[in-house]
């Protein structure tokens, strides 16, 4: 009785010191409110995959009717900014300084050739930015589509009989981006905080040798932890309510889940971050190894093999081997469902469980580590 | 002018023992990079190639078979399930064993037979809109070589005008050509950054900073000190990856190493001014890391990486004016792919140059500052 009575005491001095800690230097103040605003705004208003406008060079060889009706399509389309170039030399030029991102050359006998059913009309694209110019060349199949259903009409009748796609995007109808940023959103703003600003503040005890003259006072391990995870805990949160407020005020972004599973699950994977970042830095004693580490295993895998951004089921086997040791994937999937699906079952109890499990491991992991090198 | 020269080159190696004696510092400098290189290289891809759907034909007739063969057939469509009723279609999104549902309506053949319209349903999971999108579009596109063909059998001749699609310097539109040049000047940015604010903080914090400051060296020594070892290690990672792009991914090179490597010397002048910058201005490492941390991430995210640089709002592009990731991403780029010369890359040079300038003579101002 007395005895956890006292380890209580010691828990709360410790978690008393660190918290001061916390106020004392602002620069982890900063962490917990200025890194999770800077995030959201970041992600928030400077991420757009949309391409909205495409400057094309046109290098019209033909100058007939007929290529003028098309150049007209082109600069009728909401996407392209057409520039008219002298000859295909001027046109790569142009293309070359990055003044237009694409070439549109019509041949001296396309007004001929189109009459007998053969001409063809090229679209250069710049594939240096590969994704960009699958978009361009979209954009390009539109605008010639229209102009080729238009002279259909005008030739005769148009042989119906088309298959048409209706589609639907479930979840998120008017496809605003927001919509799956804002949860991604939260799983790297937990990261920073859980791994990055852990893994630097309890390196630092133990460069500075802080973590030594502790060992000797009558402290465990666990009250040590214990004592660690709590300050920055709270912090985490503070980044959390953060995002939650930017999704629902600032972005708009519809919360179809559960308000409490969203705050379990943000918790769990909290926790998973905060143990990473304390067992790095207890593996490796350094500030600068530290912080490199808790960058390279949490904060870019968070951004990059999550699902976040790109497709999981894209990737190569190997590296979707990789996705599944590391917990980002769980929490994305975890807070996309609940943000925009619902309270779907069969997606959130088997990523919670195992979100759950990495927290528990990590956690006790951590502490058979700390405990081993006190003695 | 000799002696500072060799006090120079003392400090030179003392920084270059003080980075490369720890083994697992030395770890930590190269492979990081090489193994975020060969993951990123896989992974940060906008294609699809492997795509969920289940379907639910209702009309079960020659023309619905007809159009899930060509998507079975595209190589990126893998079917899931043949669905018996409407409401099935939930599950399958809602548990994300999915990604598209097509659903293929009674009078599918009727309608295509009477020459009308026929509607086919693609519901996507929009829970990463970006995926679905891609998704979407490449049924789409499945769908119009149906149509393409179905017309041309109807009419029994070509459509008048066909337009050709070709791509300069990428020529299937690979998006790993676009990533892993992009890599080069990232990963050596937020390694070289990370490096140079640290390691001054770190001096500072154990003591040795205020010792290096009471000896005969000018602040102007210190700096191009700390400089110089940076900028060659950020050069060694940056050849790593130049390497890894050409020999692993086999991405052709095909401009001037020369240009490339002023240019990059360049960055890393400017990467490692704004790694002096910010630990002139911070007390501890921690607050050194912060710093750097709060630039690099607005940097790297902002500089064309993920998402088209002329697609940001114009207010955030005239801010990142400052950012030397955007200049490096573009001269890496071009150089690597374009075959682009000087006088193409003559701006991103200049603002190379000038953010160098300018940060490392901030940075020497404020320590000297501190000195006083």
């Amino acid at each position: 009785m007395k005895d956890w009575r006292a380890k209580l005491r010691r828990i709360r001095a410790l978690t008393l010191k660190e918290t001061r800690q916390v106020f004392r230097d602002p620069s982890s103040i900063a962490i917990g409110g200025v890194v999770p605003v800077m995030m959201i705004l970041l992600f928030g208003y400077g991420m757009s995959l949309d391409v909205t406008h495409v400057s094309v060079a046109v290098v019209d060889n033909d100058a007939s009717s007929e290529s003028a009706a098309l150049i007209g399509d082109f600069r009728l389309s909401r996407y392209f900014e057409v520039t008219p170039a002298h000859s295909m030399a001027d046109a790569k030029t142009m293309l070359l300084d990055r003044g237009v991102d694409g070439v549109l050359l019509i041949p001296s006998d396309f007004a001929r050739r189109s009459h007998s059913a053969d001409a063809e009309v090229q679209m250069l694209v710049n594939g240096t930015d590969a994704n960009q110019a699958r978009i361009m060349e979209g954009y390009a199949n539109g605008a010639f589509a229209r102009w080729s259903a238009q002279r259909a009409r005008s030739d005769g009748p148009v042989p119906a009989g088309l298959v048409i796609v209706m589609d639907r995007m479930w979840f998120n109808d008017s496809n605003d981006s927001h919509f799956f940023i804002v949860p991604g959103l939260i799983v790297l703003v937990m990261t920073v905080i859980g791994a990055f600003l852990t893994a630097m503040v309890v390196a630092r005890e133990w460069e500075r040798g802080t973590l030594e003259s502790l060992f000797v006072t009558p402290m465990r391990a666990g009250e040590f932890l214990i004592s660690k995870i709590i300050p920055y805990f709270g912090l985490g949160m503070i980044g959390f309510v953060l995002c939650l407020l930017a999704g629902q005020f600032l972005f708009h972004v519809p919360l179809r889940g559960s308000l409490f599973l969203l705050c379990i699950a943000s918790m769990t994977y909290l926790l998973v971050s905060l143990g990473t970042g304390v067992l790095v830095s207890t593996l490796v004693k350094s500030q600068f190894l530290a912080s490199q580490l808790a960058m390279t295993l949490t904060l870019m895998p968070a951004m990059m093999l999550s699902g976040f951004i790109y497709d999981l089921r894209s990737m190569p086997t190997f590296v979707r081997g990789i996705t599944y040791v590391l917990p980002a994937r769980y929490a994305v999937a975890l807070m996309q469902t609940l943000y925009l699906a619902g309270n779907v079952g069969s997606v959130i109890w088997p990523n919670l469980a195992i979100l759950v499990a990495m927290a528990v491991a990590l956690i006790v992991f951590t502490w058979l580590c700390t405990r081993k090198q006190l003695s | 002018m000799r002696s500072s020269l060799l006090r120079i080159m003392a400090l030179v190696r003392k920084e270059f023992l003080a980075v490369l004696k720890d083994p697992r510092s030395r770890f930590i400098i190269f492979v990081p990079p090489i193994l975020q290189c060969l993951i990123f290289g896989y992974a940060a891809s906008f294609d699809l190639n492997s795509i969920p759907y289940a379907v639910l034909d209702q009309d079960h007739s020659a023309a619905s078979s007809a159009l899930l063969a060509r998507l079975d057939g595209s190589g990126r469509f893998r079917r899931q399930a043949n669905l018996r009723r409407v409401e099935e279609i939930p599950a399958w999104i809602d548990s994300r064993r999915a990604l598209l549902v097509i659903q293929i309506g009674q009078d599918f053949e009727r309608c295509l037979l009477a020459g009308k319209t026929a509607p086919v349903q693609a519901i996507a999971d929009g829970r990463n809109s970006n995926t679905a999108g891609v998704a979407l579009a490449y049924f789409g596109s499945v769908v119009e070589a149906l149509n393409a063909d179905w017309g041309r059998h109807q009419r029994q001749a070509d459509p008048p005008v066909r337009i050709v699609m070709r791509s300069w310097f990428n020529p299937n539109l690979d998006s790993r050509w676009s990533i892993v040049p992009s890599l080069i000047g990232t990963l050596t940015m937020m390694g070289t950054m990370m490096l140079t604010a640290l390691s001054v903080a770190r001096e500072r914090e154990q003591g040795t900073f205020d010792q290096l400051l009471v000896t005969p060296f000018r602040p102007y020594e210190i700096m191009a000190g700390k400089t110089v070892p940076n900028m060659v290690i950020g050069l060694g990672q940056s050849t790593t990856i130049l390497l890894i792009a050409q020999f692993w991914f086999h991405i052709p090179f095909v401009g001037s190493i020369f240009i490339l490597y002023a240019g990059l010397s360049l960055f890393l002048m400017a990467a490692v001014g704004l790694g002096l910058f910010v630990s002139s201005l911070a007390k501890t490492m921690q607050q050194a890391m912060l710093f750097a941390f709060i630039l690099i991430l607005p940097f790297a995210l902002l500089s064309g990486l993920t998402t088209p640089f002329n697609s940001m709002p114009k207010f955030l592009q005239s801010v990142m004016i400052i950012n030397p990731l955007r200049y490096s991403l573009d001269l890496t780029k071009r150089v690597y792919l374009e075959n682009a010369g000087f006088a193409q890359l003559f701006s991103d040079f200049l603002a190379l140059a000038g953010i160098g300038l300018l940060t490392l003579s901030g940075a020497a101002w404020l320590f000297r500052r501190r000195l006083s």
